[in-house]
C-alpha cells in the first residue's frame, strides 16, 4: 500500500454502519454523519472517509453523498475500505492504515449503532497510534499547526472550550450540529477504494459473549425497606415530597428579591461578583 | 359525619378520680372477655390518629402515639447496619463522578453495584474521589476511600493526569474491578481510557476489554447493551462501565470509608510529559438556545405575570432560561416550545423558579425531576408553593423588577422594549 500524500488527505472520518433509530432501516450512523459533517466543515473534499467492514454495506454510499456543497462543486467523494468480516478486530487494520496514511486529524462518532456499540475503538486506536484523544466535541473552532480549539459538550446544555495537541482522534456528540441530506448523485459519483495488502486479524476477546435480542429494561420501584408495617405504611401515606419547604409571607417585593437572590447565591446558581 | 357526641354519664365519672370505674373510663379497655367467653375488640379505643388526620390500627406491636397531625412524615429512616471489612480479599474499585462535589444518583447505583459484586466474597468496595472529602460515601456503601484530588488540578479537564493517578492506584492495588460511570465526558471517557491502556499490557489482554453500557449483572454474568437493539452477556471484564439503575443504591448497610493513600503523586510527574489536553474553561453558552429538557435554570412564567418585558429582561439578568405554563403560551405570551408540563417539556433544571404559577398537576409533572423550585406566588395555599424548597408570597412582577435592581440592572436602564423583543424571537 502507498501511503497517500499528507496533504492531500489532512482530516479523516471514521464511518459505520447504522440504522434508524425507530424505523431500524440501514443507512448512516447518526453520530458518524454528524463526524463527516463536521469534516466537510473542516476540510471540503479533502476529507477522506475510512471503513473497515463488508465493501457491499449500503450505508458507505449514503456517506459518500454528502459530498456536495462544497467551494469545489465537481469534488467526489472518496471512502477507503478495509475489507474484514464482522468477526474481525478493526482496530489493527485502522491503525495501521491511519499510521501510513499520514493524516494527523481523525474524526469519528462516539459509538457505533450496530454491533458491540461500545465506544471503545477510538480509545484503543489513540491508545495504539500514541495520539490524543478527546471525546463529545460540539464543534471545531480552529485548527493550527499543531493544536485544535474545540468545544466539548457537557450535560445540561453546557460547553468547555478544550485546546488539544495533533495528532489526535475527536470523536463528535450527538448534538453537534446536523449533518447534511445524502444526494444521490454524489453517492453514485464517489469512489470506494478497497485497500488491499491488509490481513485482518479475528476478534479474540468476542469469543465467548452471548449476544442475544435487547431487553426491556425494567422500571425502577419505590419500595420501602422497613422492618415493621408501621414504617412501610407511614412511608406510603406520606404526601410525597410536601413538606420541609419554606414559606415566606407579608414581604414587599424588595424583602422578597433579596430572599431569593440569597437563596440563588447560596446554592451556587448566581455567582457573587454582581452587586 | 365528624360530630363529637357527649355521654355526660361518662364525663362525670371521667372528672372524679375516687370514681370506682374511673381507671376504665379514662383508659378504656381495647379488648376483653364478653359475658359468654367471646373476645371483644373495641376498634375505636385502639390505633392512634396518623399524620394525615386518619386513625389507624397498627398490629406490629410497636408503641403507637397520637401525633399531631401536621408532623412531618419519616424523616429519619430506618437505622442501618454497620458493616466493617477488616481484610478483604480484593477491591472494587468505584470512581463516582460527583458532579457539584456530591454524588449522584448515578454514583449511588454504581456503589450499589459495586456492593453486589463485593458482597459474599468480602471484597472492599473502595470509591477514588478526584475531589476531595464528599459527603454520604458511608452511607452509598463504601468501605475504603481514596483520594486523589492531590494528583489532578481542581475541577478542570485533565483527564491524562486523571488516568496516571488511576494506573498507579491499579499498580498499588490490583483491583478485581473497576466501575466507572458510563457516561461523557465523565466517567465514560476516563473508563474507555484506563481500558486501552490496560489492553495494551500482556497481565491483562482480553480481559481489560471494558463492559460498556452495563445495565445489570445477574449469576457473575454482566449484561451491556451492545447496538443494533441487541444485548451482550459475559463474564465480568476488569472494567464496568455502567448505566444509570444499574443496581439499587445501598440502603439498609452502613460502611466505613476508611481512607487509604496510596503513593500516586511520584508516577504522574514521571510518564506525564507532553500534556495533550489543555482546559481553556467553560463557554458562557446563550441560556435561550439550550434545549428546554437539558436548561439548568428555568425562570418559569404563567398567568400571574402581567408585565412581560419585565419578565424576559429578568431572565436575562439572571442568566435563566424561560418557561411557561400552558396558559401563558395559550394566550400567546410566550412560544409553545417554552411550555413546561406534560403537554410541553419535561425540564430536568437544578433551580426552577415558577412566577404566577399555581401548580396544576399537569404543570407539577413536568418539574419532577427539578431539584430545587422557588416560587412567586401571591396565593400561599396553591400547589406549587407546597412543591416549592422556597416559597415568596408576594407580587410576581414586583418581585422580578426588584430583583434586577438589586442586580444593577434595572428595567429602565434598557433603551428600547423591540430590541429586546426581536432578540427573544431570534432565540425561540
Ligand atoms: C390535558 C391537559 C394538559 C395540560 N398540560 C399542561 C402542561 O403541559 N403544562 C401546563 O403548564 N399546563 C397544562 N395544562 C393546564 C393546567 O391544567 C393549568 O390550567 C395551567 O397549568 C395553569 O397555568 P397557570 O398556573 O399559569 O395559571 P393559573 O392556574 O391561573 O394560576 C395563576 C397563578 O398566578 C398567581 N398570581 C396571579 N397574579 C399574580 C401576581 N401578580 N403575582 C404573583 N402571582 C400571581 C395566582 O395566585 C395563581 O396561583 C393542561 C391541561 C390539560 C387539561
Amino acid at each position: 500500500m502507498t501511503p497517500p500524500d499528507a496533504a492531500a488527505c489532512p482530516v479523516v472520518a471514521l464511518v459505520s454502519s447504522g440504522h434508524h433509530p425507530v424505523s431500524g432501516r440501514p443507512g448512516r450512523a447518526r453520530e458518524d454523519a454528524r463526524a463527516v459533517e463536521m469534516g466537510l466543515t473542516l476540510a471540503g473534499a479533502r476529507l477522506q472517509l475510512v471503513h473497515a467492514g463488508n465493501a457491499e454495506e449500503p450505508a458507505l454510499r449514503d456517506y459518500l453523498g454528502m459530498y456536495h456543497g462544497l467551494d469545489d462543486s465537481a469534488a467526489q467523494g472518496e471512502l477507503a475500505l478495509l475489507p474484514m468480516t464482522t468477526a474481525d478486530d478493526a482496530v489493527p487494520l485502522l491503525a495501521t492504515w491511519l499510521a501510513n496514511s499520514g493524516c494527523r486529524l481523525v474524526l469519528a462518532g462516539q459509538r457505533a449503532e450496530c454491533g458491540e456499540g461500545s465506544g471503545l475503538l477510538p480509545y484503543l486506536l489513540a491508545e495504539r497510534l500514541g495520539w490524543t484523544i478527546v471525546s463529545g466535541a460540539a464543534t471545531i473552532e480552529r485548527v493550527g499547526a499543531d493544536r485544535v480549539t474545540l468545544l466539548q459538550v457537557l450535560p445540561q446544555g453546557q460547553r468547555r472550550r478544550l485546546e488539544v495537541s495533533l495528532p489526535c482522534l475527536i470523536t463528535v456528540d450527538a448534538l453537534a450540529p446536523p449533518p447534511r441530506q445524502s444526494a444521490f448523485g454524489p453517492a453514485r459519483r464517489g469512489r470506494i477504494h478497497v485497500v488491499d495488502g491488509l490481513t485482518a486479524e479475528e476478534d479474540s476477546a468476542s469469543g465467548e459473549w452471548r449476544w442475544q435480542p435487547a431487553r426491556a429494561r425494567p422500571k425502577r420501584l419505590k419500595v420501602v425497606k422497613s422492618g415493621n408495617a408501621r414504617d412501610r405504611f407511614r412511608a406510603a401515606a406520606a404526601k410525597s415530597s410536601a413538606a420541609g419547604g419554606q414559606v415566606l409571607t407579608d414581604l414587599t417585593p424588595e424583602q422578597a428579591a433579596d430572599r431569593l437572590i440569597a437563596y440563588l447565591r447560596e446554592e451556587k446558581i448566581l455567582n457573587d461578583e454582581m452587586p | 359525619m365528624n360530630v363529637r357526641r357527649i355521654d355526660p354519664h361518662a364525663e362525670r365519672i371521667r372528672r372524679n378520680r375516687l370514681h370506682p370505674r374511673y381507671q376504665e373510663f379514662m383508659h378504656p379497655a381495647w379488648r376483653w372477655t364478653g359475658p359468654n367467653g367471646v373476645t371483644r375488640i373495641d376498634p375505636h379505643a385502639i390505633g392512634a390518629v396518623g399524620p394525615n388526620g386518619i386513625r389507624r390500627i397498627d398490629r406490629s406491636g410497636a408503641v403507637v402515639e397520637a401525633q399531631p397531625p401536621t408532623s412531618s412524615p419519616i424523616e429519619s429512616g430506618p437505622s442501618r447496619r454497620m458493616v466493617v471489612i477488616d481484610d478483604p480479599a480484593g477491591f472494587v474499585m468505584v470512581v463516582p463522578e460527583c458532579p457539584e462535589g456530591r454524588l449522584s444518583d448515578h454514583d449511588r447505583d454504581l456503589l450499589g453495584l459495586a456492593r453486589q459484586l463485593a458482597d459474599g466474597q468480602s471484597l472492599a468496595v473502595t470509591a477514588v474521589t478526584f475531589q476531595g472529602a464528599v459527603a454520604g460515601l458511608e452511607d452509598a456503601g463504601a468501605d475504603r476511600w481514596i483520594d486523589l484530588s492531590a494528583c489532578v488540578e481542581g475541577d478542570c479537564y485533565d483527564p491524562e493526569s486523571r488516568l496516571a493517578a488511576l494506573l498507579s492506584v491499579e499498580t498499588a492495588m490490583t483491583p478485581r474491578h473497576w466501575l466507572f460511570a458510563d457516561s461523557f465526558p465523565g466517567g465514560g471517557d476516563l473508563g474507555r481510557r484506563l481500558a486501552a491502556r490496560l489492553s495494551r499490557s500482556s497481565s491483562h489482554g482480553a480481559n481489560a476489554r471494558a463492559a460498556t453500557r452495563v445495565w445489570q449483572i445477574a449469576e457473575g454474568l454482566g449484561l451491556s447493551r451492545a447496538g443494533g437493539r441487541q444485548d451482550i452477556q459475559r463474564e465480568l471484564p476488569l472494567i464496568l462501565l455502567a448505566l444509570p439503575e444499574c443496581a439499587e443504591p445501598v440502603s439498609e448497610t452502613r460502611h466505613e470509608a476508611r481512607p487509604i493513600s496510596i503513593d500516586a503523586a511520584g508516577s504522574m510527574t514521571s510518564d506525564m510529559t507532553a500534556v495533550g489536553v489543555v482546559d481553556l474553561g467553560r463557554v458562557a453558552v446563550d441560556p435561550q438556545q439550550i434545549p428546554l429538557a437539558q436548561a439548568p435554570f428555568i425562570l418559569s412564567a404563567g398567568r400571574g405575570i402581567g408585565d412581560w418585558a419585565g419578565f424576559h429582561h429578568a431572565a436575562e439578568v439572571l442568566g435563566a432560561s424561560e418557561g411557561a405554563s400552558r396558559v401563558a403560551v395559550d394566550d400567546g405570551n410566550m412560544p409553545r416550545t417554552r411550555q413546561v408540563g406534560a403537554t410541553g417539556t419535561f425540564v430536568s433544571a437544578s433551580c426552577y423558579i415558577a412566577v404566577g404559577i399555581s401548580g396544576a398537576v399537569q404543570h407539577l409533572q413536568g418539574i419532577a425531576k427539578c431539584q430545587r423550585v422557588v416560587a412567586i406566588n401571591r396565593d400561599p395555599g396553591c400547589d406549587m408553593v407546597k412543591r416549592a424548597d422556597l416559597a415568596l408570597i408576594a407580587d410576581g412582577d414586583a418581585v422580578l423588577a426588584a430583583v434586577c435592581a438589586r442586580l444593577g440592572k434595572p428595567m429602565a436602564d434598557v433603551p428600547a422594549t423591540e430590541s429586546r423583543g426581536e432578540r427573544y424571537h431570534d432565540a425561540a
